[in-house]
């Protein structure tokens, strides 16, 4: 089991704070590009599933797989977007972004006077919980390359 | 067990089959008061409630019927508008019918291919070399299938997320296609898929999995 990296869009499409731990594909382009294009497909993804879906959606999307790696995505009702590439084996990847949102974005951005908020996290205690969090989860677990 | 639809996207992405199964269809009919306790817009053609959500009547639904007649764009089939209409205390109490909209053929042609794009991102966006596209999309409502052929065509199958074994069943579609389009000698690759055959043993295969799940296929 293996956390690969995370994203947080704001409500408008900013990437807020972008972390990686295992990651062996680089896609090529720039991170800023990478993140127009990952929160564009989120953003048709969430349409095509409203329309698509056969009955009233309440929470949408939930996660994408792939031969590789899953995609799991978070989203809070104020627009706040956290999405969590992990391996296919992981479970639970959902309360996990839960747990980031309550327990370190709340805590450590939305609490902090001197974070604006819509803004990329430049505070150094969110980056260090974050990534305490992540290395504490049964999720992370590096394998040997 | 509940299979709701299958695609067919062609190597080009284009919608080149597509089947209803089961889709649940959502109408709620009741009577209003003046004022409308919901708010309702117009958007795309349709008069949709936009904000308000009473007694199954959700954001999203479109209204479908006024006292039973008919709604088309935004007015009556009288030639009546329906916001004027709604708008004047004395034409109430109100009937009103709302629906879940669902997908004009159109509509689904444009998913198909907002689809192709997003199967290719999803690859390219990938941490690790060499991942394939989309192959489980899940939602609350609903869990997508895919399975790309080595020769590009994507087979979608639309599912109840509780659904299993969506695999062998998407790997039997594969097998019709291959015995029933390919080898009808009027089917021309990349076009719509017309043929009665495949369309027929398609719709038992699914009638089959939804009965006694994937063991019997």
């Amino acid at each position: 089991m293996t956390i690969h990296n995370l994203y947080i869009f704001s409500k408008n499409g900013t990437l807020l704070y972008y972390a990686e731990w295992n990651r062996l594909n680089k896609s090529g382009i720039t991170k800023e590009e990478e993140a127009k294009l990952m929160y564009g497909m989120l953003f048709s993804i969430k349409s095509f599933v409203n329309k698509i879906s056969p009955l009233d959606p309440k929470e949408g999307f939930l996660y994408y797989k792939t031969s590789k790696y899953t995609l799991h995505y978070f989203e809070t009702p104020s627009g706040l977007k956290f999405v969590l590439n992990t391996d296919n084996a992981s479970q639970n990847a959902r309360e996990l972004l839960q747990q980031l949102y309550r327990d370190v974005y709340l805590e450590y951005v939305v609490k902090n006077p001197l974070c604006q908020l819509n803004e990329p996290i430049q505070s150094e205690l969110f980056k260090l919980k974050v990534d305490e969090l992540f290395k504490k989860s049964p999720l992370f677990l590096s394998r040997a390359i | 067990m509940v299979i709701y639809g299958v695609y067919i996207v062609s190597k080009s992405g284009g919608l080149i089959f597509n089947h209803d199964h089961n889709v649940p269809r959502i109408e709620n009919e009741k009577t209003f008061n003046y004022p409308l306790d919901i708010k309702l817009s117009y958007e795309n053609k349709k008069i949709v409630v936009s904000f308000g959500q009473k007694d199954g009547i959700n954001v999203g639904h479109v209204l479908t019927a006024v006292n039973g007649n008919v709604v088309i764009g935004r007015e009556l089939e009288n030639g009546k508008d329906v916001f004027e209409l709604l708008e004047q205390p004395d034409s109430f109490p109100l009937s009103l019918k709302f629906s879940r909209a669902r997908m004009t053929t159109n509509e689904k042609i444009f998913l198909a291919s907002m689809f192709y794009p997003l199967f290719a991102i999803a690859s390219q966006l990938s941490p690790e070399p060499r991942c394939s596209g989309i192959e489980i999309l899940e939602a609350d409502t609903f869990r997508l299938h895919c399975y790309q052929t080595l020769t590009g065509i994507k087979f979608i199958v639309v599912a109840e997320s509780s659904q299993s074994g969506i695999e062998i069943l998407l790997k039997r579609v594969y097998e019709l296609y291959g015995d029933y389009v390919l080898k009808n000698p009027f089917y021309s690759l990349e076009m719509p898929i017309r043929c009665e055959l495949f369309e027929t043993n398609l719709q038992t295969l699914l009638e089959n999995v939804e009965k006694s799940g994937t063991g019997s296929v």
